[in-house]
């Protein structure tokens, strides 16, 4: 099934503050899409509107599937996992006082998920083979790098066809940031996923795109048509490489 | 049901108590010792359902004594108005509490946190006010509830409440243990660990915190329901009374509030010391040491009795 996640000037904020103006930006079937930006310029609201946490003033966010057009603002965030979008929240933000497989079990919920709660919490073990030694330890008492893949497992235990990736690199060791990304890339290629990232850690991010977003002050500022033409942009030496 | 090693001790724990409390009621005549226990069983059941909100699901409830009263006042007005047997009066309470817990937490689940206790707090204070002011449950005067002088297989009326309430208390602890191991539970536990993270993980959020009010609200329905037939005498002031939403939070705190045998246990513990204090020292006295042991518990043990187990057996196997 192709799929293909579509934002059109969406407008968002918390209150009196504005943090996003007219984003506009779009995510094909099968792509891995950067939205890169440094801390305050949206990258977070942006996921958080995508998938309901934060419901946008303005704008129009849209899953296409087979050239079906569903709209996902004024959705819950359930709603929006039930039609497979799903998200490796910032921090991780697990269930600490609950073991590492109720956490993977917890991101089966759904009814079309649960279907496949077996094969998929296998799978998860398999990639993943920390989590299946570790399974009965509470997620809370686990090292950033071992928590991070049970964020991104849990994600992943949705069955969902596009996966949301806020800032994964925050809080873990540049290593642990390295083998992440390789494991999303890794997962990616597998799964057959889509894969939406939003990072700030420019050297890591290029790693898993094939295009990207610069995103500066709540307004789309560089679209990169490929890694190359992101890296070689004068925003990106300016902000990024120091150069 | 009798799936596992434990569902069969669990079950067998159960059927033995109640067989225990049969045999009770054949061997002791001197009618203290039920009222005593009548006392803890419903303390049970309040510490019970509480935790299945405040516990299992994070949110902590302040009106607890609200939905026993309403219990307590929904069993007095039918038994007025159609006589009613016990049994159908438990029912009618369970499902009028239920619906009450459903519609509460409709209009105050999107409060986190103290807002949400202080919801519940003044949910109770409305609903005495409305019940001070019913005329034909009594109003502020109360109301006198007669109950029958014999009744069929026990010696007592005293010795049927308690065996009602013993097989109630066995119910909803058997219901908490089933929901507490169930999907429903691993979602409300979600909730509480991080009811956003929980959201975005496709938990159904409403829904869950939802069937965790409607089944707390039941269960303090339950517990309430036989009160009016216990006392013989129930006003407002008796019935909304705080001290019955203070217990109800003490117990499962005092017991731990992540695992279904905490607030039994800490019903069991408070409430027998409450009634051997009472006996031996004061019924004022008893108030004072549920604040002790609450200051106790929270500042040394916060995850309650069963905390403290699991971390001694946890010592000892390494």
């Amino acid at each position: 099934m192709a799929s293909r996640l579509i934002v059109e000037n969406v407008e968002a904020g918390y209150g009196a503050v504005r943090v996003l103006h007219g984003v506009s930006m779009h995510v094909e079937q099968g792509e891995s899409v950067v939205l890169l930006g440094s801390n305050g310029n949206g990258k977070s609201t942006l996921i958080k509107c995508i998938t309901g946490i934060v419901q946008p003033s303005g704008g129009r966010i849209s899953l296409e599937v087979d050239g079906e057009r569903i709209d996902l603002v004024g959705r819950s965030p359930q709603a929006i996992v039930d039609l497979g979008i799903a998200l490796v929240p910032e921090g991780r933000r697990l269930f600490p006082t609950l073991s590492v497989e109720e956490n993977l079990m917890l991101g089966a919920y759904r009814p079309g998920a649960r279907a496949k709660l077996a094969g998929n919490l296998e799978f998860m073990f398999e990639v993943f083979p920390v989590l299946a030694e570790r399974r009965n330890q509470l997620a809370g008492s686990m090292s950033g790098g071992e928590q991070q893949m049970v964020a991104v497992a849990r994600a992943l235990m949705s069955d969902p066809r596009i996966l949301l990736v806020d800032e994964p690199s925050v809080g873990l060791a540049p290593i642990m940031v390295n083998r992440m990304i390789a494991k999303i890339k890794e997962l990616k290629e597998r799964r057959s996923l889509t894969v939406l990232m939003a990072e700030q850690n420019f050297n890591q991010a290029i790693k898993i795109a094939d295009r990207g977003y610069i995103i500066v002050h709540g307004e789309i500022a560089f679209e990169g048509a490929s890694a190359e033409d992101l890296r070689s942009n004068d925003m990106i030496k300016r902000y990024y490489l120091g150069v | 049901m009798l799936k596992t090693r434990a569902d069969k001790i669990f079950w067998a724990v159960l059927a033995a108590v109640f067989l225990g409390g049969l045999a009770l009621t054949e061997l002791v005549a001197n009618e203290y010792y039920y009222t005593a226990i009548y006392a803890i069983l419903q303390a049970t059941i309040m510490a019970v359902a509480w935790n299945i909100l405040g516990g299992f699901t994070g949110y902590v409830n302040f009106g607890s004594a609200a939905f026993f009263a309403i219990g307590a006042y929904t069993a007095v007005a039918l038994d007025k108005w159609l006589g009613l047997p016990l049994p159908f009066l438990i029912a009618a309470s369970a499902a009028v509490c239920g619906l009450m817990g459903l519609g509460v937490g409709y209009l105050t689940l999107r409060l986190k946190g103290v807002y949400f206790a202080i919801a519940t707090l003044a949910m109770a204070i409305v609903l005495e006010t409305f019940v001070t002011n019913w005329e034909y449950v009594g109003a502020a005067r109360g109301v006198y509830i007669l109950t029958p002088e014999k009744v069929p297989f026990f010696r007592s009326y005293i010795q049927l409440l308690f065996v009602v309430m013993l097989a109630l208390t066995l119910g909803s602890i058997a219901i908490s243990r089933a929901l507490n191991s169930s999907r429903i539970g691993r979602g409300l536990a979600a909730i509480r660990d991080d009811e956003v993270a929980a959201e975005c993980a496709g938990v159904p959020t409403l829904r869950l915190k939802l069937i965790s009010t409607t089944v707390m609200g039941a269960m303090m329905g339950v517990a309430g329901a036989p009160y009016p037939f216990f006392v013989t005498f129930v006003d407002p002031l008796s019935a909304f009374n705080l001290f019955v939403a203070v217990n109800a939070i003490a117990m499962p705190m005092i017991g731990g509030t992540a695992h279904w045998i905490g607030p039994v246990i800490g019903a069991l513990v408070i409430g027998g010391a409450q009634e051997a204090i009472t006996v031996t020292i004061s019924s004022e006295l008893n108030v004072l040491v549920v604040g002790l042991m609450l200051v106790l518990f929270i500042t040394l043990a916060p995850q309650g009795i069963v905390g403290l187990v699991q971390k001694w057996m946890k010592r000892r196997k390494r």
